[in-house]
C-alpha cells in the first residue's frame, strides 16, 4: 500500500482515460503529459495506461508499507527515498516503511508516480481518472484529488535491474514549445490575417489554466464567423472565445462547445504543453495531418498502445 | 447545405450536415451514425450533436483521406429521411415537480407571456420533446423545441447554484440539470429523474433522438420517490 503523508498542491490518480462515452458526455480525463505518463509505465513494463499519480508542482511525500518497483517522469523534481537521493526519469527500488518524498519543480509542472503493476483503484466506465468538474474517478470515485492519510492499493514488486530513459528522449521543459496546429473545424472561417496570428505572434500561458483548457494572452482573434451550433470538442482543440484569446482544450474538456476552434494541436506536442508554467510563452506552426498521423501511429506502436473503444457502442 | 466532412484532429473528423439547428440536420446526424457502427471503418466513438457528427477512428487502421472518402460515401448512400427516423428511439416520460420553491423563474416566464404559472406548467407538459443532444456535462441533454408560447431567454446574470434535478428553460431549449453547477437557465420545477449518480454508476438513459415529456407531479409524490426541496441561494 501507499499512504499519503502530504499530497502536495493537487494530486491525482490518472489512468489513460474513460474512453467511449463521449456521446453520454462523460469527458476522457487521463494524464495531460501523456508522454511521461507513458514513460513511466514503460520503465516498469506496466500496461501502458496503468493508473499512476499525477502531482501538480511536487510537494508530496508517499510512505509504502510494501516493496514496490517505482519510477517519477515529467517534471523536474527533486526525490528522496527516506535521506537518499534518486533520479527521475529512472526506475528505482523502495523498501517496506520507506518514505518517497517529492520536493518541488524546478522546471515542468506536473510529475507522474508510476507503481509496477499499477495503482488499483476501482474503474467506473472503464477508468478511474479523476476528473473533478464530473466528480467522477479517483479512489474515492468522487473526483477529489488525493488527501492525506489516503492508503492506495499496489501489488508487492521488486525492482529487480535500473531501467532509465535514454537522455535525449528527455524533454527540456524550460524551452518554449513549439506547438504543430492541423487546421480543422471552423479554420477556413476565420479571415487569412485572423487565422495567421497564431503562427507570427508568440502567446503566454495564462494564470487560468487547468486540466479542462490551457488559455493562452496574446494578439486577440477575430472571428466574423456565423454563430456556431454546439458541437463536439477534442483533446487538443483551440478554441476561440468572443475575447479572442485561444484555450487549447485539454483532457478534462466539456464534451460540447459553442466556441469556434482553428483546428487542433498535435497530440505530440500537448505533452509539452501540459509542462508549461503560467507566464511561459508559446510558438505556433502549421502541421499537415498527414505527417502527424504517422509520426502517432510509430509513437503508439513504441508503447504497445492499441487505439481502441472500451465499449461497444 | 451540403454536408461537409472537416478535420477534426489527428484522429478526428467532424461531419456538418447544417450550420442551424433542425430536426432533419438532427436525423441525418444520427443516421450516419447507425451506419457507420455498421460499416467496415475502425470507428473508436461518436459524438453526435445538433447538426454535427464528430467521428473518432483508428489511425492505425485508416487515414485521413481514406476516413474522408469513406465517410463521404456512406452519405451519399443514406437514403431519404422518412417517418421511420422522426420516430426512432424511446419515450421517456420524466415526472416534475413545479413549484416557485424549486422553480423560481416560474413567475418571470409567466409574466413574460402574460399568463399564470400553472399554465407555464401546462404548455412545458403539453408537448414532447427529441433529445438533439447529450453532453457539455454528464448526462445533460439539450432537449426542443419548447414552443414560442413557453420561450424565455438565459438570465442575464447566472447563478452559483442550481440544484441538481432542476428542470430548465432557455430559448428554444429545455434540459435538466444533472450535478448541481452554475447556470444561467430558467428554472421551473425539479425532477428524481436519474440523470447523474456516477458513486451508484447511474448514467442518463437517455439517448440522441429519443423522445422526453413531462409529466407534473405533487409535492408529495416528489418528496416519496426521494426528491429534495432544497431552496436556491
Amino acid at each position: 500500500m501507499i499512504e499519503v503523508i502530504e499530497p502536495g498542491m493537487y494530486a491525482t490518480i490518472q489512468d489513460f482515460g474513460r474512453l467511449g462515452y463521449l456521446k453520454k458526455g462523460l469527458t476522457r480525463g487521463g494524464p495531460i503529459d501523456e508522454n511521461a505518463f507513458l514513460w513511466g509505465n514503460y520503465l516498469l513494463k506496466n500496461e501502458a495506461g496503468a493508473a499512476q499519480i499525477e502531482i501538480v508542482l511536487g510537494g508530496s511525500k508517499f510512505k509504502f508499507t510494501s516493496a514496490a518497483a517505482v519510477a517519477v517522469c515529467g517534471a523536474d523534481v527533486t526525490l528522496k527515498l527516506d535521506n537518499e537521493d534518486r533520479s527521475i526519469w529512472e526506475t528505482f527500488q523502495v523498501e517496506a516503511g520507506q518514505v518517497l518524498t517529492i520536493g518541488p519543480a524546478r522546471s515542468g509542472l506536473r510529475a507522474y508516480l508510476a507503481v509496477a503493476g499499477g495503482i488499483q483503484v476501482k474503474p467506473q466506465w472503464g477508468s478511474c481518472a479523476t476528473v473533478k468538474r464530473e466528480q467522477l474517478g479517483g479512489h474515492r470515485g468522487d473526483g477529489s484529488a488525493l488527501q492525506k492519510g489516503d492508503t492506495l492499493a499496489i501489488e508487492a514488486s521488486n525492482c529487480e535491474l535500473t531501467q532509465r530513459i535514454p537522455w535525449r528522449y528527455r524533454p527540456d521543459y524550460s524551452k518554449p514549445p513549439v506547438l504543430g496546429l492541423i487546421p480543422g473545424f471552423q479554420y477556413d472561417q476565420f479571415a487569412m490575417a485572423e487565422r495567421e496570428k497564431l503562427s507570427f505572434h508568440e502567446y503566454k500561458i495564462s494564470q487560468q489554466s487547468d486540466r479542462m483548457g490551457i488559455r493562452l494572452e496574446g494578439p486577440a482573434i477575430e472571428y466574423a464567423g456565423k454563430g456556431l451550433v454546439s458541437e463536439g470538442i477534442n483533446i487538443g482543440s483551440v478554441q476561440v472565445p468572443p475575447n479572442g484569446q485561444p484555450i487549447i482544450m485539454m483532457n478534462d474538456r466539456q464534451t460540447l462547445g459553442g466556441y469556434p476552434k482553428l483546428g487542433n494541436i498535435s497530440p505530440l506536442d500537448l505533452s509539452r504543453l501540459a509542462q508549461c508554467r503560467p507566464g511561459q510563452t508559446v510558438q505556433f506552426t502549421r502541421v499537415e495531418v498527414a505527417q502527424v498521423q504517422q509520426q502517432l501511429t510509430k509513437y503508439y506502436d513504441f508503447f504497445g498502445i492499441t487505439p481502441a473503444c472500451q465499449t461497444d457502442h | 447545405m451540403k454536408p461537409s466532412i472537416v478535420n477534426a484532429g489527428a484522429d478526428a473528423v467532424i461531419v456538418y450536415f447544417s450550420d442551424e439547428i433542425s430536426l432533419a440536420a438532427n436525423q441525418r446526424v444520427l443516421q450516419l451514425d447507425a451506419a457507420l457502427a455498421d460499416s467496415d471503418l475502425a470507428i473508436l466513438e461518436t459524438v453526435p450533436a445538433y447538426s454535427s457528427l464528430m467521428v473518432y477512428y483508428d489511425i492505425t487502421r485508416h487515414s485521413d483521406t481514406d476516413v474522408r472518402g469513406a465517410v463521404k460515401a456512406i452519405i451519399e448512400s443514406l437514403p431519404a429521411l422518412d417517418e421511420r427516423d422522426a420516430a426512432q428511439g424511446q419515450t421517456h416520460v420524466i415526472p416534475v415537480y413545479y413549484d416557485e420553491t424549486v422553480g423560481p423563474d416560474l413567475a418571470r416566464i409567466a409574466e413574460l407571456h402574460g399568463c399564470s404559472a400553472e399554465e407555464v406548467i401546462e404548455r412545458h407538459c403539453r408537448d414532447s420533446y427529441r433529445v438533439y443532444a447529450l453532453g457539455f456535462a454528464p448526462g445533460f441533454a439539450y432537449m426542443g423545441e419548447v414552443a414560442e408560447d413557453l420561450q424565455a431567454p438565459r438570465l442575464d446574470s447566472p447563478r452559483t447554484r442550481i440544484p441538481a434535478g432542476s428542470v430548465a428553460i432557455a430559448e428554444r431549449q429545455t434540459a435538466i440539470y444533472p450535478l448541481a453547477s452554475p447556470g444561467g437557465w430558467n428554472i421551473i420545477g425539479r425532477t428524481t429523474f436519474p440523470l447523474y449518480e456516477p458513486q451508484k454508476g447511474i448514467l442518463n438513459q437517455l439517448n440522441s433522438g429519443d423522445t422526453v415529456r413531462f409529466k407534473a407531479i405533487s409535492k408529495d409524490e416528489f418528496i416519496a420517490a426521494g426528491g429534495s426541496v432544497e431552496a436556491f441561494e
